[in-house]
Parts: C-alpha cells; structure tokens; sequence
C-alpha cells in the first residue's frame, strides 16, 4: 500500500511550509538573532500564571463545558464590552477555542462546503487558505497594495465578490504588514457588505495591539453585527501562545453550529489555561497596558532603523510586526532572507510566506527584546550597506 | 497637553529606570520625539533630583570580594520638633547605610548596612548606630542570598526558548 496516495488530495495537495530550511539552517549556527517569531516574547503576567498553578493545585483538570466556563464567558464578555465597544451574550454568542486558530477553522468548516468561495486577502496569517481548502471550499486572494497602506479598500474587495462569495477574512490588525483599519476604512467596506449575504470573520487576536488608536470591530457596525464572527484570544494581548486559548462570537445559529463540530473534534478547552483567562481579563488590564507601551517603543526603533538601512517601510500601526520593502536589494525575498541569515545572522521571513503578493517584502517581528532589535538592526544596515543598488 | 507631557516623562523615566543607558537619540526614536525635547527633559529631571543618579546593578556574590549585607530594625525616640527626619538623618549620612526607610508598625526605621565581613556590619551596629542617643533598640538580619534586588532578578534564565520561525 503507497500511504501517500491514502493521503485526501485535500491535504496532499497542500505544499509543506517553505521555512523549514531555516530551521535546519539556524540549528548549526550560533548567535542569530530571530525576528522571525509571531509571537510575544514577554513571559505571561505571573498573576495569570499563578491563577493556572492555584486551579492545578486545586485539582481543576476535569474536562469543561464544551462551549468553556460560564465565568469565563461572562468576563469576555464585559471584556469585549469594556475594550471594543461590542456585545456579546455569553450564554449563547460565544465558544471558548483552542487558540484563535481553532475558532478560524470551526467556523469555516461550520459555514463553507464545495463551491463556496472564501475571500482572503493576502498578504495574510497562513491558516485561512488551507482551512478553506479543508473545508473544501475555494479560497480567492486579494492582493492589498503597500500604496493602500495594505488596507482592504472597497474597490479590491467589490472586484473579489462573486454569486459564489460566503466568507471574507478580515484580518487587522493584520499579520505580517501590521496594518489597521480604522472607523473610516472600514466604513466603505461595510457599504460594500451591507446588502450581500456575506458572513465576515474577524481575526482580531491583535486588537489591543493598536498604536495609534483604539482597535474597531467591524462588528461594532450594528448593521454588521449579525454578519460578523469574531475571532480572538489571549495569546497575543495577554502574551499566553502556549495556553492555547481563544474565543469566538457571533449569531447563536453559528455559534450553535460552531460548537457541534468543537464538541466532536475537542470536546473542550483546557481547563487550566480558562482558569488563567479568568485572571487575564480581571487583572491584566494593566500588563496589556504596559506590553503595548513597550511594543510601541520598539516598533518605532525598527521602523527608523529599517529606513535608516535604506528601505522603504511603511508605518504599520498594529500587530508587532514591520514590513519593509526590500526590492532596492535587487533580491527575491527568499534570497534576501537566506543573504542575511548568513552574512549577518538576522533572520526575518519573507513576504512571501504569506500570499506571493509578499514578494519585495520580509516580515520582521518586534516581539524582541530592544537590546536584540537595535543589535540586529545594526546587522541589518551593515548587511544593506553591502547590498543596496 | 500638560498630560501628554506627563505622560511623555514619566516614559522616559521607566526607560531610563530599566537601562539607563540607552542614548538620548535612541530614546528620542522610541517616543517619536525630537532629540532636543528629549535631552532637556533629562536634563530638567537630572535638575530637579527626580533622576538622582545612574548607577549599576551589581550582584557581588559572583565576585570574589566578600560582601554582607544586613538589616536592621531601628526603634528611635522622635525628637520634639523634627519629628524622625533629624534622627534618620544622623543615621543615613553614614557611607555604609545603603538604604534607610522610615516604617509603618512595629519599629520606626529599617536601615539597609553593606560592609565587607560580618564583624564590619556588627561593629557598625554596636559602635555607631546603637549608641546614638534617640535610638532605644536594634534588631539586626543578616541577608543570607539575593534573589532580586532593585527589580532585577540575579538568577535568570535569559534563553528564549521559542521556536525560530512561528509565521
């Protein structure tokens, strides 16, 4: 029997990552810095720590209710009410997910099948084109521009929509440009929507990470509301990756369809991490506060420093990522990651990555102490003072 | 704007408070602030004493000179008119009172002691300290180890053991 052919061509046909090679790469090096990593790099808030070690201590590891605990609901909710403005009613508009990865896919598999169109504009997180594909529907990418700030506009997103459109991925702010959209922006996308049968799901994971502004929903459009999924978690605000915690809300019917396929496939969230999450939005107010201050600071040290290497980079005003242009190289993205590795030790990923339109770009990820970034800053422009035409 | 201000200072100062020795130009990159604005508010804060000065955190039981530092639990009689400030006074111009605290409860004064050996800190203590005429009592703790001091922990893990790459 060739197992590979046992294999769903669903799955087959998905190509494996392209950054493995960096992992080998890196394994037989020394003293490389990485800004290669999307996530946060501050350790969680003892005091959410504690509250895992307390309910483990207490003897909390039984399963938890399939859609998480009732305490913990009521807390995003005030939560969501309290930072963005939105309501949710936690008995039935809300599912705690494992990660906000789970939510993504639960939600594509409870509302897309074959011949449904998903729109994902790219450059973008790399679960939602998979998920789609999955779920067996068909993913169609929009290409933002650098000139728009990456920012959908309604004109690429009106272009995108077919008879066949159930889904748009709205992901700000986004990963990897970092970009935002505000009230404004997203005005003329809710024209776009207002009258279609379009459901939008809205990664939000880097809401509180929003340097210039508070973070909107597009579901805080009451005309929206109903229309939207909203996708968030702890890991990011809260600095809790490895808790893998998140939640969705939305309409009680995709909730309810939601938690059909995360009562089979999960069962429930962990309990432990829910216990953390519990403290996280009692008492983390205040360490979110100080985790964004910090990450604003750097993202201006990198922003300069890329800029002083002589690329161009736009300002990205959310996430904790930079995005600059680095066709001045006259290097593919790939070569450029793989040239600095090696002559200077930095690693960043390349743009493409993330959507082919990454092309001429590298993400690089503040989520990295000041003294690493301005070190391999100082790598970065000794590396373009080799290098830029 | 007096807020903005504010809250643009009080950056500074936590900046400056966990590594003082990033240079005015970074900082000003940092704040999004011209290199100007930023040299003369740490020059109003170094004028006004708000920064009172930049020193090193140094754990010294990882160098060979031998350090003891010791604690001690003043009780005082105030003095009519100047309250405890003239008796604490007396104490902390000594050199080797590296901190000097006065306390809510139990005692009146905690005095942080640093001397090169135990007898040094004890000496200190019998000779200078407890003779002085407001101090009715002494009550001295040896520091045995340091875990943190001044908001830096001495024994960290400083690996980061993310993975490489996570898109």
């Amino acid at each position: 029997m060739n197992i590979t052919e046992m294999i769903s061509p669903l799955v087959r046909n998905i190509p494996p990552s392209g950054i493995r090679k960096y992992f080998d790469m890196i394994n037989e090096m020394e003293d490389v810095i990485s800004l290669g990593i999307g996530e946060p790099d501050f350790v969680t808030p003892w005091n959410i720590r504690e509250a895992g070690i307390y309910s483990l201590e207490k003897g909390d590891t039984h399963y938890s209710p399939n859609s998480g605990y009732a305490e913990l609901r009521n807390e995003i909710s005030k939560y969501l009410n309290r930072r963005f403005e939105v309501q949710y009613n936690p008995k039935n508009e809300m599912i705690v997910t494992v990660g906000g990865s789970e939510g993504i896919d639960i939600a594509l598999r409870a509302l897309v099948s074959a011949g449904d169109e998903v729109i994902i504009p790219e450059p973008c997180f790399v679960a939602y084109k998979p998920c789609t594909i999955f779920a067996g529907a068909t993913p169609v990418t929009i290409n933002l521009r650098e000139e728009d700030q990456f920012k959908l506009t309604p004109e690429l997103l009106k272009k995108a929509i077919t008879p066949k459109t159930k889904v748009l991925i709205l992901p700000f702010p986004n990963n990897p440009t970092g970009a935002i959209m505000t009230r404004e922006d997203l005005e003329g996308i809710v024209d776009v929507l207002k009258k279609k049968d379009i459901i939008v799901i809205s990664d939000e994971i880097y809401a509180e990470l929003n340097y210039e502004g508070k973070h909107v929903s597009i579901a805080s459009f009451p005309e929206m509301r109903d229309k939207t999924l909203i996708i968030n978690g702890f890991s990011k605000a809260f600095a809790m990756t490895g808790w893998r915690l998140g939640y969705a809300c939305g309409h009680p019917d995709l909730i309810a369809a939601m938690l059909k396929i995360h009562q089979y496939a999960i069962m429930s969230s962990p309990t432990t991490a829910q216990k953390a999450a519990v403290e996280a939005l009692k008492n983390g107010d205040k360490d979110v506060y100080t985790m964004v201050r910090e990450y604003n600071r750097r993202r201006r040290v990198m922003v300069a420093g890329f800029r002083k290497a002589g690329y161009n980079c736009f300002e990205p005003l959310g996430a904790f990522y930079v995005f600059p242009c680095i066709k001045s190289s006259g290097m593919s993205s790939e070569l450029f990651c793989e040239n600095l590795l090696i002559e200077e030790k930095v690693l960043v990923v390349p743009g493409t990555a993330f959507g082919r339109c990454g092309e001429g770009f590298v993400r690089a990820t503040y989520a990295n102490s000041m003294e690493n970034i301005i070190e391999a800053l100082k790598r970065i422009q000794n590396f373009a003072g080799k290098h830029i035409k | 704007m007096e807020n903005k201000n504010l809250e643009f200072t009080e950056e500074i100062l936590e900046i400056l408070e966990n590594n003082c020795k990033y240079s005015e130009e970074q900082i000003a990159v940092m704040l999004n602030r011209d290199v100007e604005y930023v040299r003369e508010a740490i020059k109003k804060l170094e004028d006004e004493n708000i920064i009172a000065g930049y020193r090193t955190v140094v754990d010294w039981e990882k160098m060979p000179k031998e350090t003891v530092t010791a604690l001690i639990e003043v009780k005082v009689t105030p003095q009519r008119g100047e309250g405890f400030d003239k008796v604490a006074e007396r104490i902390f111009r000594y050199p080797e009172v590296k901190a000097c605290y006065l306390m809510s409860g139990g005692f009146d004064l905690t005095v942080i002691i640093e001397g090169k050996t135990l007898k040094e800190v004890a000496f200190f203590v019998a000779e200078k300290l407890a003779p002085l005429d407001s101090v009715l009592s002494t009550s001295t703790h040896f520091v045995l180890k340091k875990y943190k001091d001044n908001g830096t922990i001495f024994e960290k893990d400083e690996k980061d053991n993310r993975e490489v790459v996570i898109l």
